[in-house]
């Protein structure tokens, strides 16, 4: 049991890593999901473990092999990765069972065991960015993740043909993004010579005005921004969102975007020093305008969506908007609210692309219209639905309102009132797109005759999970509240990069 | 600013030069190209720049190959940045390879791989969706 703790921060990416080989290796769909099913449980169970062992404020750091950092690789857990681990192994441990139920309509049955086998990889990727403390390894797990990542998307042409083009331009940016972000990585181990993250803090400390890092901060900021999709950057999230099979689409838009805006803090807080006055030109410059654009304009697009997948991937963008207008306001109570919202949003938009993806099983298409007067038919799917609009509203009782309220608190306290006042404008756009699916499931007369049955319990028990959840942490507020302020005060007040305490082996130098 | 343009500068840094003409020229062509294929192959030359960076960041002038050969004295070049490459170029093999895959795919489904012809596709389905959508709704009335 002790060897099992001592050795959780690198099993809790290494027994995804194995699954999904074993997955391939036993061939058979029913398998391979409980393989996967108990890998991802397993990772869920550590990361809590690990989430709990951090919450005060210590850090954690494993020697991959004994070989101590920063010549070896170093996996190392805060408060801020703890909880972005928590995110995606909980997400994905919820999405398996629906994803179980739900590929049997969208893909080829000889392709589950392959879809079970990318999903492992891509959840590897996902835990393996928030976990390590290297820079390289970063790009590496990116990379394991973004091509199961495209492979995932694009499996959904199965019932789409679209699913084909936007997984080719998902590759396309993606690996823009990711190329961007590798030279940035060359150009700061070319200024200091060294890729572990803390030692790195260290170096980069004196070289404000050194021209080659603040180019490499560039590079690194906008390639991740390409996978965050900031505003001008979503090009590719719109299409991979819609037309990707339903339980990807529900895991996609809860993890993804999440660990990249983890990544861009990390290096922003961790890596170059919040000192830096380039970076609070950046924050103030970019992350600022893009983020208000991002609330408004993606709102707005959402509003004249038909396609109910499209309307929530341009809500997700605008509530990208959100997160990083925390990381723009660069306190310590913005990244509270920034790290919150990345929880409350990602048990929000997975509960909606779930109930999303039991309508589209029951109907066969995602079209608004085609829902209509389902309320009555698919009464506990429609609900869920209308509880994760209201928590994208943000209204109180559910979890969007914690975050926006921390976010709201966050910009009164820097005197910013008028950012405040622009938060709860672009939230009454959001009233504007929820009410149009409430209107059209619950008011409009349907136009078929077709009786249309509940979503079976297997598709609504791991909704319902995540629904509940967001009720959950709505009305019980501390819990996620105390998580991410030790997660923002470790980011801002360089808590990573301090004492640790060393797990499993060490003493190989 | 003298230095700017004295030829150390311009040769002394020539592998840098050659990696912002490659990056560009990359980065041009996938932005340009209508051509799915040939997107991919700037998307390719793009990551090629980027092996090269990181290929001139290891030598070290005068450097041989990082052999132990047993002699305290021998200077060789930085191993690091050349084995983060390889990774790198796995990484591009593979993004490659899906492309491509996914380039077939859409030749069969599409019968194209013009990128404004599969957008018009797109597009027309869309169309399509929308009028038959509106049909219906006329005919339940």
């Amino acid at each position: 049991m002790s060897a099992l703790v001592n050795h959780s921060l690198i099993l809790v990416v290494l027994i995804p890593l194995l699954a999904a080989p074993l997955c391939m290796l036993f061939g058979n769909r029913a398998v391979a999901f409980w393989i996967s099913f108990f890998a991802s449980l397993f990772a869920l169970i550590l990361s809590l473990h690990l989430l709990l062992m951090v919450i005060d404020g210590d850090v954690l750091s494993y020697h991959l092999g004994g070989w101590a950092p920063p010549l070896g690789i170093e996996y190392r857990v805060d408060a801020a990765n703890a909880l972005v681990l928590l995110i995606v192994s909980a997400i994905s441990t919820v999405v398996l069972p629906y994803a179980r139920v739900s590929i049997k309509d969208e893909i080829a049955e000889h392709h589950h065991t392959l879809f079970f086998a990318c999903y492992m990889l891509c959840f590897t990727g996902l835990l393996g960015v928030a976990i390590t403390g290297d820079a390289f390894n970063v790009f590496v797990f990116l990379e394991i993740s973004s091509l199961s990542t495209y492979v995932l998307v694009a499996l959904g042409a199965n019932k789409d043909k679209r699913a084909l083009s936007a997984a080719y331009d998902y590759l396309i940016l993606g690996t823009i993004g990711a190329t961007f972000f590798v030279i940035g990585l060359g150009l700061i181990y070319m200024s200091t010579g060294t890729l572990n993250m803390v030692d790195l803090s260290q170096r980069l400390a004196p070289l404000e005005d050194n021209k080659t890092v603040r180019t490499a901060f560039a590079f690194i900021v906008i390639g991740m921004g390409l996978k965050i999709a900031i505003y001008p950057l979503h090009r590719w999230l719109p299409g991979a969102y819609t037309y990707a099979p339903s339980a990807i689409s529900a895991f996609l838009a809860a993890t993804a975007t999440k660990v990249a805006i983890y990544v861009v803090l990390r290096f922003m807080f961790s890596v170059f020093s919040a000192k830096f006055g380039f970076e609070l030109d950046t924050v103030r410059l970019i992350f600022f305008p893009f983020a208000i654009i991002a609330m408004f304009a993606a709102s707005l697009i959402a509003v004249y969506q038909v396609n109910l997948k499209r309307l929530l991937a341009y809500s997700s963008i605008a509530q990208i908007g959100y997160m990083l207008l925390g990381v723009a306001l660069f306190s310590s109570a913005g990244l509270t609210a920034t790290m919150a919202h990345l929880f409350n949003h990602a048990i929000t938009k997975g509960a909606m692309f779930m109930a999303v993806g039991a309508i589209i099983m029951r109907i066969g298409s995602p079209l608004l219209p085609k829902m209509a007067g389902l309320g009555r038919q698919m009464p506990w799917t429609s609900a869920a639905i209308v509880l994760g609009g209201l928590s994208l509203i943000g209204v109180p009782g559910t979890a969007g309102f914690v975050s926006k309220w921390l976010l709201l608190t966050a910009a009164f306290q820097q005197g910013y009132w008028f950012i405040a006042l622009l938060i709860v404008a672009s939230s009454l756009l959001a009233v504007i797109y929820v009410w149009k699916c409430v209107e059209t499931l619950y008011l409009t007369p349907s136009t078929s005759n077709v009786a249309v049955a509940e979503a079976p319990l297997s598709l609504l028990v791991p909704t319902y999970v995540l629904v509940i959840a967001t009720i959950w942490f709505g009305l019980d507020a501390s819990t996620i509240t105390v998580a991410s302020q030790t997660a923002a005060e470790s980011l801002i007040g360089g808590g990573y990069g301090g004492e640790a305490t060393v797990m499993g082996v060490e003493g190989r130098k | 600013m003298d230095n700017l343009f004295s030829s150390g500068f311009i040769f002394g840094h020539m592998n840098y030069w050659l990696f912002v003409v490659l990056m560009m020229t990359g980065l041009y062509i996938v932005v340009s190209r209508g051509n799915l294929l040939k997107k991919v192959v700037g998307l390719n030359l793009f990551q090629a720049a980027v092996f090269m960076l990181y290929i001139s960041m290891g030598k070290v002038a005068g450097g041989t190959a990082p052999i132990l050969t047993g002699n305290p004295d021998e200077v060789y070049s930085n191993p690091l940045p050349h084995v983060l490459i390889l990774t790198a170029i796995v990484v591009g093999i593979a993004t490659t390879s899906l492309g491509l895959a996914l380039i077939v795919r859409i030749n069969e489904s599409y019968g194209t791989i013009e990128e404004d012809e599969v957008l018009a596709l797109d597009q027309q389905q869309e169309r399509d969706e929308l009028a038959a959508l509106e049909e219906e709704v006329l005919k339940s009335k």
